[in-house]
């Protein structure tokens, strides 16, 4: 059958399983959207700018599994999706953009927005295409579905000029892809799971520290099996939150530069460190040269380019984590570690880490803690990047899987509105709350718009401090109180959204904070919180940049206090 | 930091020597010489390519490069038995008096002369770095007019190719990450 180019990517897309395209349209992706309209099933949701499409398909990928999709014009359509596959690549979400470019005779000629994309997302896709004739339209794209979700999931883009759409070739849907360059391992080493089950079955002190692999690859079961059979304490990355539950009595939450001081002093005391779906970044590491210098590293990952790229390892497993866990978990016996626990209650004890100080004034980690307590834990929370990410991160027990949604590796701030919208639509059961800080906010809040069109219901919690917050506390911090540009003002937030046709509450004292998340709760549509916070507080605990895991900075009052309470050691001498 | 050899096996497609390069650029490195051209499987090419820096830089971004899609298999050859050779052509300035005296040299070395004009002779010479320098440096009195180098190809030698042309083998070769 003749199909257009257009009509090819469409069917593609529904041959996917794909049911909602975010994007926005322009010149030379219109023949694509003027295909839309005979293919009823695919819900496109128009955002306000590229970044958010972008933003809200790796939400709504993380959120579902599946591969999120974004349409985007050429030039500085193309163009402002960039931040957003970036984040998706940092990250390794599995969205599918697709960019109308330039007509073929005028590519390479400056013409009227045009801009080479491909070439400018070489470094930050998984893979990308420019296609040059629309007979190889339905090939290129099931190769970039299969390419962006299988193995160590990321963003492809395909880029397609206008003539390209318009051009009638036969259609037909291969049924299978055949790269003879790209074949990612599953299975893990038999010989090297053996040695990871000795080294586990002879371990001490061994702990668990869990990334965002474990969620990617839906090892939850796996990961748990190991942990209570072997009785491993389990810590994990900020994108690990969610892979295991936070209640649970093995786990001793998130490490790394925000993570929780007992945390980080296991990595530091361990004898053998089991390395789930994550990747040593640095944040989470803090100085290299001092993670875990005591423990025999096992690392289990699917990208073998991860092995030895910042740690060194002891016994590197290629595969993915459910496979590999499955197999590992034959092998390994059922233990104790009394003395292990025992220590790491001590430090839990000694290091509270996120007990919050007292304060008249409404503390931002308090907020959390409300929002927590008024949803059960039975949100999924979606944040942008910054002081308030770190209290979502910290201050909410994330029990169910895959519930906090988060932009790690790049740091994007104004992920949280885009991404919530696309967590949203993609889990529409779902209670979503976005808690984003007044400047990440500030960078995306036209998403608004997006809100009400789409009629999308997400919470919105701005913890509001006036600051560009973390830059800010590193001013106060490492510059010696030089706020230099980290003042930020804002609009009326309330007004703001109204303007928007959204209901919204500002919430200033401890006791209003309750009753406006429940009044968030009972509204069926969005709503938007103002939380204006203590300006100066920080987010502790803090590993201090260069400086090792354990050097950890503590919240000054709660550490006087527990210091007073008992005499123990300092945290310096252990 | 060592001179070390990659072989590659990529698809012959627009934009895979930009995908590769840019992995060598984005962390500083200087590529010494790239060479590609058609290998024994339709479709594919064989690149060689020549970089100095540490075994683990080198590695690390052996592994990047083997995460290409466009890459089927890429190894470093640097520490085993191989075979390299490297094609030079040198426009030397000849005279009636130098010409003689330039074609014995060009005889030693097994070079041939390709070109010959009034003023200059072309001289094409194969042969591993070492030997197109020594060439190079004793023609280099004569006045040279124009050099131009293809960079080192390489392969192992006999048995067999650690780049086999089995496509189906799996893609992350046995070079097993240390245990």
């Amino acid at each position: 059958m003749k199909m257009t180019g257009g009509q090819i990517v469409c069917e593609g897309l529904i041959k996917e399983g794909v049911e909602v395209i975010f994007g926005i349209l322009g010149g030379a992706i219109l023949p694509l959207y003027d295909t839309l309209p005979r293919y009823p099933q695919l819900r496109h949701v128009l955002v306000r700018h590229e970044q958010c499409a972008a933003h809200a398909a790796d939400g709504y990928a993380r959120a579902t599994g599946k591969v999120g999709v974004c349409f985007a014009t050429s030039g500085p359509g193309a163009t402002n999706l960039v931040t957003g596959i970036a984040n998706a690549h940092l990250d390794s979400s599995p969205v599918v953009a697709i960019t109308g470019q330039v007509a073929r005779p005028f590519i390479g000629k400056d013409a009227f927005q045009e801009v080479d994309i491909t070439g400018i997302t070489l470094p930050i896709t998984k893979h990308n295409y420019l296609v040059l004739d629309a007979g190889s339209l339905a090939r290129t794209v099931k190769e970039a579905f299969y390419v962006a979700r299988t193995g160590r999931p990321g963003p492809v883009l395909i880029d397609i000029p206008r003539d390209v759409f318009i051009e009638e070739v036969e259609y037909h849907y291969p049924g299978r892809v055949d790269l003879a360059g790209y074949k990612p391992t599953l299975q893990g080493h038999p010989a090297q799971i053996k040695k990871a089950a000795k080294l586990i079955n002879e371990a001490r002190q061994p702990l668990i520290i869990a990334g965002r692999g474990v969620i990617i690859s839906g090892a939850y079961a796996e990961l748990k099996r190991l942990a209570e059979t072997a009785q491993i304490p389990v810590v994990t990355t900020l994108l690990g939150i969610g892979c295991f539950p936070e209640s649970h009595i093995l786990s001793f939450g998130m490490v790394g530069m925000h993570g929780m001081a007992y945390a980080n002093m296991a990595v530091n005391a361990a004898d053998v460190l089991i390395a789930i779906g994550m990747r040593f970044d640095d944040r989470a590491t803090a100085k290299v040269s001092a993670f875990a210098p005591h423990a025999k590293i096992i690392h289990i990952d699917i990208d073998p380019a991860e092995i030895g790229k910042n740690v060194r390892v002891d016994v590197p497993i290629v595969g993915d984590v459910k496979v590999v866990l499955g197999a590992l978990n034959k092998l390994i016996l059922s233990t104790q570690h009394v003395d292990w626990f025992t220590q790491l209650d001590d430090w839990r004890k000694e290091h509270p880490s996120i007990v919050i100080r007292e304060c008249d004034g409404l503390l931002p980690q308090y907020v959390v803690r409300q929002i927590y307590e008024v949803t059960r834990g039975e949100a999924t929370i979606v944040t942008g990047v910054g002081q308030h990410q770190m209290w979502a991160a910290q201050h909410y027990w994330y029990d169910r899987p895959n519930s906090l949604i988060s932009s790690g590796g790049l740091g994007t701030m104004g992920f949280g509105l885009p991404a919530a919208i696309g967590v949203k639509i993609g889990r529409p059961e779902e209670t979503v709350w976005c808690i984003d800080g007044d400047g990440s906010f500030q960078m995306t809040m036209h998403e608004l718009a997006t809100v009400v069109q789409e009629k999308v219901g997400v919470k919105i919690a701005i913890i509001d401090n006036g600051y560009l917050g973390m830059p800010r506390q590193w001013q106060e911090l490492l510059y010696s109180k030089r706020y230099v540009a980290s003042r930020l003002s804002g609009p009326d937030y309330v007004k703001l959204a109204e303007a928007y046709g959204i209901p919204a509450l500002k919430v200033k004292y401890k006791e209003e904070v309750a009753p406006a998340i429940e009044r968030a709760m009972a509204e069926p549509g969005p709503f938007l919180i103002d939380f204006v916070v203590e300006p100066e507080e920080n987010v502790y605990p803090m590993v201090p940049p260069g400086a090792a895991l354990v050097e950890v900075l503590e919240e000054p009052e709660i550490r006087a206090k527990v210091r007073s309470d008992s005499a123990k050691l300092p945290l310096s001498n252990i | 930091m060592a001179k070390h050899t990659l072989v590659a096996l990529v698809a012959d497609k627009p934009g895979v020597l930009n995908r590769m390069a840019s992995l060598f650029r984005r962390r500083g490195f200087n590529i010494e010489s790239i060479a590609v051209g058609r290998s024994e499987i339709p479709d594919l090419s064989r690149m060689t390519i020549v970089v100095e820096g540490t075994t683990g830089m080198v590695e690390q971004v052996r592994k990047q490069l083997d995460k290409v899609v466009d890459v089927v298999r890429v190894s470093d050859i640097t520490d085993t038995d191989l075979v390299a050779r490297e094609l030079a052509l040198i426009k030397v300035r000849a005279t009636s008096a130098t010409r003689s005296e330039i074609m014995q040299i060009v005889d030693i070395f097994r070079a041939n002369i390709i070109d010959v004009a009034a003023d200059s002779l072309t001289v094409e010479v194969t042969g591993d770095e070492d030997k197109i320098d020594s060439l190079f440096n004793l023609l280099r009195g004569f006045g040279i007019k124009e050099l131009s180098r293809t960079g080192r190809i390489a392969m192992p030698r006999g048995g067999v190719s650690p780049l086999p042309a089995d496509k189906d083998s799996p893609k992350t070769r046995s070079k097993q990450p240390r245990t």
